[in-house]
């Protein structure tokens, strides 16, 4: 496992889209109890309401859970609800450029999982 | 130094490690330095040896078969609780309950002696428990309106005494604390706080899981009322733990598991408990595990549990010195401790630091070690790095992991 080569440590010391987002339509946090990595990410959709405009996370954690998530927000930036939900484990990974073993997947995941369960509340919220 | 001399006086780690199958494998092509021991230990080939004989042998359930099976195994099974009746010191083997493990043994007593609190008694605990000290007594606060209180932890990493003391009141109905913290290797004083429940007609748990494997215990000299500790952090089997508890309170307990075993006679109405300990035993019960159990405690009394002590506290102070050394390595707990070692190497994440390390084939434990209210809430941190040592580790590897630590703080730097 080469994990932690440039691009990831890059990511982690400069993260992508680091910061709060004013007027976001949806925010979520997630705790992972087990690292105690924290990441919330904030969203703002363009007029169609049903596509990514703008999105920005604020977390704190070790490196894996931090350079996945900021890779993460550069890649959904611009995508519709719909194309996120099509966002697979192995879509991190390949942004992550390795698998991640059994003991740090939480952390690979937990950027994703925090996205989703934003969208799938607003969504749940009628507005989808 | 002199503390290697001193440890190598006791003990050969280079010659015990030949006994662990585990310990010579590789890791990522590098030699398997396994620092991990506070989470599990690695099990000498006595244990395996004994628990697959059994199982080739003379496999067969216990008290009850009439036949030279089950008579060898009961023989094997019950001599299991003598032996670790002997090894922590406790005047009977029926005082000697074979539970899952800790957390089991702790739930055991906390369910059994559920009858005997009312709603507003106290049930005191330290800053520094594993989550399987908080979880079994906050549960019953919340559903039986018991009040749970923390003894608090000095910035030393120590209890504090003086804050215990006043504490302590006639609504105090238990005090239940561990014996070595898994995270600050403090090593409590047990027999201290022991005397000080009874002043207040408190009974007194100990969670030994830290420190049976480690050093000479003797639940006499403790003065606890309850002692539990788990078959695999001291080179035994896992799924299997062992509950201590004075025989007049076990008596009067309330069984924690109902079922085969645990009955003298059954009718359709109802049932007469067995008597100590199967009354706590319900079920099969770990049989081969028990017998693992046994040639473990066997082992560590072969080697002797002042020379394992004294060989940890050595590699700890290697360990502190080696690591405290490094830039930006925080070390944390008391001077005085337990072969183990908590720190944060910064900039490092604990999580990043035990991956880059597993590269080198070094296992350390990165996490909140399930002591969240300590990590988090006491020391303020998310997340640690630990290193706990067992008898096999050598000052050798102690400095592999030193080096691993600087060489991550370079990738991260």
């Amino acid at each position: 496992m080469d994990l932690y080569r440039e691009i990831l440590l890059d990511h982690y010391k400069n993260p992508r889209n680091f910061g709060k987002l004013k007027d976001a339509d949806f925010e979520h946090k997630e705790f992972n109890a087990s690292c105690g990595d924290e990441i919330s990410i904030a969203v703002k959709l363009d007029a169609s309401r049903k596509r990514v405009a703008e999105l920005k996370f604020i977390g704190k954690g070790c490196a894996i859970s931090q350079a996945a998530t900021s890779m993460l927000t550069s890649h959904a930036k611009g995508k519709t609800l719909e194309e996120l939900h099509n966002i697979t484990k192995e879509d991190i990974f390949k942004m992550l450029g390795t698998e991640v073993g059994a003991g740090r997947i939480k952390c690979a995941l937990i950027g994703l999982k925090t996205l989703m369960r934003g969208v799938e509340q607003w969504e749940g919220e009628k507005h989808g | 130094m002199t503390m290697t001399t001193h440890a190598n006086a006791g003990l050969r780690p280079e010659e015990l490690r030949k006994q662990f199958p585990a310990l010579s494998r590789t890791v990522n092509g590098k030699k398997l330095v396994y620092l991990d021991n506070g989470a599990t230990t690695q099990k000498p080939l006595c244990v395996l040896e004994a628990m697959d004989r059994y199982y080739r042998e003379y496999n067969s359930n216990v008290h009850r078969g009439i036949h030279r099976l089950s008579e060898e195994a009961t023989e094997a099974y019950d001599s299991a609780h003598e032996t670790i009746a002997g090894f922590i010191g406790a005047h009977s083997w029926q005082e000697v309950i074979f539970t899952k493990n800790t957390t089991e043994s702790l739930n055991l007593v906390a369910r059994s002696l559920l009858p005997t609190f009312k709603k507003g008694d106290e049930v005191l605990l330290t800053q520094m428990e594993h989550h399987s000290n908080i979880v079994p007594w906050q549960q019953l606060a919340k559903q039986h309106g018991l009040v749970v209180r923390y003894i608090p932890v000095t910035d030393e990493g120590i209890l504090d005494l003086l804050a215990a003391r006043k504490m302590l009141s006639a609504k105090t109905k238990l005090v239940s604390l561990t014996h070595v913290s898994n995270v600050l290797g403090t090593i409590n004083p047990v027999r201290e706080v022991a005397g000080m429940a009874h002043d207040h007609g408190a009974l007194c748990v100990v969670d030994a899981a830290q420190s049976v494997p480690h050093m000479p215990v003797s639940v006499q000299e403790l003065g606890c009322d309850f002692l539990a500790f788990s078959g695999h952090k001291m080179a035994g089997p896992t799924g299997i733990g062992v509950l201590w508890g004075r025989t007049e309170l076990l008596e009067r307990m309330q069984p924690f598991l109902y079922g085969g075993d645990m009955i003298s006679s059954v009718s359709f109405q109802d049932a007469e408990w067995n008597e100590l300990p199967w009354k706590f035993e319900a079920g099969t019960p770990v049989i081969a595990e028990g017998i693992g159990l046994a040639e473990a405690a066997r082992f560590l009394t072969g080697i002797g549990m002042d020379s394992i002590q004294r060989h940890e506290q050595a590699l700890a102070r290697h360990a502190c010195e080696a690591l405290g050394s490094l830039k930006g390595v925080r070390i944390f707990g008391p001077r005085e401790r337990a072969g183990l070692v908590s720190f944060w190497a910064d900039p490092v994440h604990p999580h990043d630091l035990a991956s880059l390390l597993d590269q080198d084939g070094i296992a350390i434990r990165a996490g909140h070690h399930c002591a969240m209210p300590l990590v988090v809430e006491v020391l303020k941190q998310p997340a640690l790095a630990r290193a706990s040592f067992y008898l096999y580790n050598t000052k050798e590897e102690i400095d592999a992991l030193a080096a691993g630590v600087k060489k991550a703080q370079k990738v991260f730097g």
